[in-house]
């Protein structure tokens, strides 16, 4: 009796999915889809907070103060994005603190991009423009999720993200028109996020044993290889536009089919990556960890004066 | 040391004057007062409202998404409660 109201259930989910009525969050939703929502939705929420820490490094660096401007507001923006993302992956009934705590134990994972140095200035226009530009590639479709609240934080998210990727090809084309030393700095920042940046869409389609339960709960609208050569064939021609050229000897048009042609990613170097390995995973876990640690004190505080207010009050 | 969560607040904003706070978002808090700045933190960075209201989450009380038949299904029978419903003869103006 009860395996027949499960499958009754399941199917009417499904039902509404397939009519594109959004799910929210006190309605009936399969265990795996809350599961597959949660670990999606804190991944995505982790890489947001930990995005800040490779673009903080230049904040007091900038070369004037219009660049710093920006760039403090672009990592404040991130700051947010985190925010709205955590606020998701509440209403589907995880702990926020456990959550966070994922991240710090190593049990969680985040976008494995941030797991590079940032070594100049050019590459805070190389991460605008290319991991930007590739976040917006994956948000995108994420405002129709399934979803609800993971939908309208995509909505919010989207509309800020625009600007990001702008001052960062603006910063690139400055280099790229500036000195030869400037422009050098820009192909070399271009060099090394190129790469690191297509493996953002993650694993080629035939390695990607979710994608279609995914796009079944309409969670996702598009495979990983879609994004990723949507991606190319939107940045190849801004490269070249600029002067600077994708780091890719067997990249190529095809007037057939409508696309770049691509070289095959370096997937041991993905995988490396993502399994903790990269050049800064420790670095950033460690940062994220310390921020949490000296900011106890302030939470604390934060409570006990709230609870002296109310007593005043009272009184 | 204390494992307390600040609280969960509710955030709706005024977008501009004249029209109604519309629900944003939500944010943690240790009270009312750094809820409101917070929220004007998250969700005002772009001239986004005029005005901001946080709730509590706790206070809040949702209908049952089951129950929504029930409660939502007998509207739809009631045509007669939109004017479409009624014939008006073709001459009868300002009505
Ligand atoms: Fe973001
Ligand atoms: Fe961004």
């Amino acid at each position: 009796m009860k395996e027949l109201d499960i499958t009754e259930l399941e199917r009417k989910f499904q039902e509404k999915i397939d009519n594109e009525i959004r799910i929210e969050p006190n309605d009936w939703m399969p265990d795996a889809y809350r599961k597959t929502l949660i670990r999606q939705i804190s991944q995505h929420a982790h890489s947001e907070v930990v995005g800040m820490l490779p673009e903080g490094n230049w904040i007091t660096r900038a070369p004037n103060l219009r660049r710093k401007a920006v760039l403090l507001a672009k990592v404040q923006d991130e700051a947010g994005h985190g925010l709205y993302l955590y606020s998701a992956v509440e209403t589907l009934g995880a702990d926020r603190e456990e959550t966070i705590d994922d991240l710090h134990t190593g049990k969680a994972k985040y976008s494995s991009i941030f797991n590079y140095p940032t070594l100049t200035w050019a590459d805070m226009g190389a991460i605008g423009w290319l991991v930007d530009g590739a976040a917006i590639m994956n948000q995108v479709p994420l405002c129709r999720c399934s979803y609800g609240p993971y939908a309208r934080a995509m909505v919010r998210v989207c509309k800020e993200e625009s600007f990001h990727q702008r001052q960062g090809f603006e910063i690139m084309t400055k280099l790229a028109q500036g000195t030869p030393e400037q422009k050098a700095m820009a192909q070399d920042a271009l060099n090394r996020f190129w790469w690191p940046a297509l493996m953002m869409f993650g694993p080629n389609d035939a390695d990607s044993p979710h994608t279609a339960q995914s796009m079944k709960w309409k969670i996702k609208r598009h495979t990983n290889d879609e994004l990723r050569q949507q991606f190319v064939d939107i940045t190849v021609p801004q490269a070249e536009m600029i002067g600077l050229t994708v780091p890719d000897p067997d990249l190529k048009w095809n007037a057939e089919t409508g696309h770049y042609e691509f070289g095959e990613i370096n997937w041991d170097e993905f995988w490396q990556v993502v399994s903790g390995n990269g050049p800064c995973n420790k670095d950033r876990v460690d940062a994220r960890r310390k921020a949490k640690e000296d900011g106890s004190w302030v939470r604390e505080a934060a409570n006990a004066y709230a609870e002296k207010r109310k007593a005043r009050k009272a009184s | 040391m204390t494992k307390k969560e600040w609280p969960l607040w509710e955030v709706f904003i005024r977008s501009k004057q004249g029209l109604n706070h519309k629900h944003v978002g939500s944010l943690r808090a240790a009270d009312e007062v750094m809820a409101i700045e917070n929220a004007r933190d998250v969700y005002t960075r772009r001239s986004e409202g005029v005005s901001i209201w946080v709730v509590e989450s706790k206070n809040i009380f949702a209908s049952d998404p089951s129950d929504a038949d029930a409660l939502f299904e007998p509207a739809n029978s009631k045509v007669y409660r939109h004017p479409t419903f009624y014939d008006v003869p073709d001459g009868i103006e300002h009505m």
